[in-house]
């Protein structure tokens, strides 16, 4: 029951994104700009899309909230509950679990304290989410984490350096639109 | 030592900008279409060449463009299909990150063959850091006049864009990308009427394979006839692969198709053999979808014939015996993968990928998961085999778009080649729930 949320907004630099993205599509299809838009929405709004950020796309795109409704529960990408810091995608189709996936996500549960579709762990840092095939099966096993892939995971050495470059990100990685930096508006993402 | 028509240069320190691409031969095609060529005689060079899909289905691009309708003053699109996401192919990930420039080629040649004045490349969401680098180059390409208004003073004008999903298997289907760019679900479209006649925003529409795409700037620069040298009967040009699983060396590796399957494995110009000096099981060889052949089968054919790296020779013995080239995704799997437990893992893919349109796919999928995850962990039926294979074949020819049979058909191959197997897991019920444990034809477990 948000029934006393604040209207979000979109930082000055995402809207001269959005601007962007806009004019390759006709005039009457703005609707097409709806995948990247809900990208850069869950970029802006700590990393998942609530009720009212997806109210705030449908107003951006002159579009009716159920349109993006329908289509975030669609696709996977789109996390609609509360994430932490850092949402762990660990791939685990059959190529990269004869790579070990398994082991690999069973390792993080043990060594981060969250479970897969779970809650985040204590801290925090990281949501364990599995997904799907990743296009990487060569390099197998595969973390996604943001725009960013993690490749052959299979020893502990590769896991730790992986999550210490995660602990270490004060803020997630600037976009490339945000020239200047992260907003400071974004400064908790 | 095969030709590299397309990853001839991908190492080369900065290919991915357009001065050392340029370097080396790029947009030489762009120059050599527009200034001297009409678009029908692009075509007719792409339906010389044999060039078929490389997305999977491997039907003829050049018949596919011919199909185009052409209405008077109505805008027509070129779209590239890079949601590449069918399990065990990774080849145009690595083609996009690597040599950008390749696919933007590709993408104003063709466009300027279709007649297309904006074009799309759609790409996988997952994949947002290529599209960045996609972006970069775009940028590029746009300063230096090969795209825009006009290019190369030929008159011709193109926009390209970079669009992202959001993450979906089902996108890669053709239609179901087309919803998606138009920012809804990706539900498949029920054809006809096919994209060629109303495609993105109702209109006539092309969908390519970015490798088939990467390939059209070699067809052009070295003519149709040169490039259907290369390879054996209707299996034309060059190839990659992805090689992942149980390899010593994966990878993505161009090879000319004809290769000899048992040369792709165990040559060191390939992927060097099995890890771990252990046998070769299982290959799926053109991605998850097409059926899992055991080791005799993928070296031979049933007729005792080398299997080669074609449509043709792969799918020799239908399915009986045989499989698909399909999108290249070549997964090796070594003598301790458990077959069933690999097939139940693709059968939770497909359930988890299926739309939920169709209620033989939305429903049968997930029928066959529950079955196959009752078997693997050691709760399994005798009769659960045969009734896989039933399930199967009523999902088959079923639904609106082909992810209905990419999630039986290795379901049924995995029963029709491994049945031993599947018995064992009901009859060794316990020991086949171990972690690890295996099947061996002697009844040791790994």
């Amino acid at each position: 029951m948000e029934t006393t949320a604040v209207k979000p907004q979109f930082s000055e630099a995402a809207q001269a994104e959005i601007k962007r993205l806009l004019t390759h599509y006709p005039d009457e299809r703005r609707k097409s700009a709806l995948l990247p838009v809900l990208h850069i929405a869950q970029a802006e709004f700590g990393g998942w899309v609530s009720p009212v950020v997806q109210d705030l796309v449908a107003e951006t795109l002159g579009i009716k909230p159920i349109e993006v409704y329908e289509v975030s529960s669609f696709y996977t990408m789109f996390n609609l509950k509360p994430v932490g810091k850092h949402v762990l995608e660990i791939c685990r189709t059959g190529p990269c679990m004869l790579r070990g996936s398994d082991e690999l996500t069973a390792h993080l549960e043990r060594i981060t304290g969250a479970k897969v579709g779970g809650p985040a762990s204590a801290d925090g840092l990281f949501t364990l989410k599995e997904v799907e095939c990743l296009a990487a099966c060569g390099f197998a096993p595969i973390v996604q984490v943001r725009e960013k892939y993690y490749e052959q995971l299979d020893t502990p050495e590769a896991v730790d350096a992986m999550l210490t470059e995660l602990r270490n990100q004060v803020h997630r990685p600037a976009l490339p639109w945000e020239e200047n930096g992260l907003p400071n508006a974004l400064a908790n993402n | 030592m095969g030709r590299k028509l397309l990853t001839e240069h991908i190492n080369v320190e900065g290919i991915d900008t357009l001065e050392v691409y340029r370097k080396h031969g790029g947009y030489r095609s762009v120059e050599k279409a527009l200034k001297t060529m009409t678009p029908d005689e692009v075509v007719e060079e792409v339906k010389k060449s044999g060039l078929r899909g490389r997305g999977g289905a491997g039907f003829p691009t050049g018949m596919k463009w011919s199909f185009l309708a052409k209405p008077e003053g109505v805008p027509r699109y070129l779209v590239c299909n890079a949601d590449e996401s069918e399990p065990g192919t990774f080849k145009d990930r690595q083609l996009m990150s690597k040599l950008p420039h390749l696919l933007i080629e590709g993408m104003i040649t063709s466009s300027y063959a279709l007649g297309a004045n904006t074009s799309y490349i759609y790409i996988r969401g997952e994949l947002l850091y290529v599209l960045r680098i996609l972006e970069k180059a775009i940028a590029e390409a746009y300063a230096a006049g090969f795209l825009g208004k006009n290019i190369l003073g030929s008159g011709y004008d193109l926009d390209l864009h970079v669009h992202p999903g959001g993450g979906a298997y089902i996108c890669g289907e053709e239609t179901a990308l087309l919803e998606s760019l138009e920012g809804k679900r990706g539900n498949p479209r029920n054809k006809p009427p096919f994209p060629a006649v109303q495609g993105l925003y109702a209109r006539p529409t092309v969908v390519n394979n970015v490798e088939s795409i990467a390939a059209v700037p070699v067809i052009v620069n070295e003519g149709g006839d040169e490039y259907a040298k290369i390879g054996v009967g209707r299996s034309t040009g060059t190839k990659l692969i992805s090689a992942c699983g149980h390899l010593n060396k994966p990878g993505i590796y161009e090879i000319e198709l004809g290769l000899p399957v048992e040369e792709f494995i165990y040559s060191d110009e390939y992927c060097g053999g099995i890890w771990k000096g252990r046998d070769l099981k299982a290959v799926v060889a053109g991605g998850s979808s097409v059926p899992i052949l055991p080791k005799e089968l993928i070296l031979k054919t049933a007729a005792g014939e080398n299997r080669l790296m074609t449509y043709e020779s792969l799918s020799d013995g239908g399915f009986v015996t045989g499989t698909m080239l399909g999108s290249g995704g070549f997964i090796a799997m070594d003598e301790t993968t458990c077959i069933v437990r690999n097939t139940w893992n693709f059968s939770r893919f497909y359930h988890h990928e299926s739309c939920g349109q169709c209620s033989p796919c939305r429903e049968g999928t997930g029928w066959m998961e529950k079955v196959l995850h009752r078997l693997e962990h050691g709760h399994g039926h005798m009769e659960d085999i045969d009734l896989l294979v039933s399930v199967a074949k009523q999902i088959e020819g079923n639904t609106i778009c082909p992810l209905g049979e990419a999630a039986a058909w290795p379901v049924a191959a995995a029963v029709r080649h491994f049945r031993h197997e599947f018995e064992w897991h009901v009859t060794h019920a316990k020991e086949a729930a171990q972690p690890g444990a295996v099947y061996r034809p002697s009844g040791v477990l790994v």
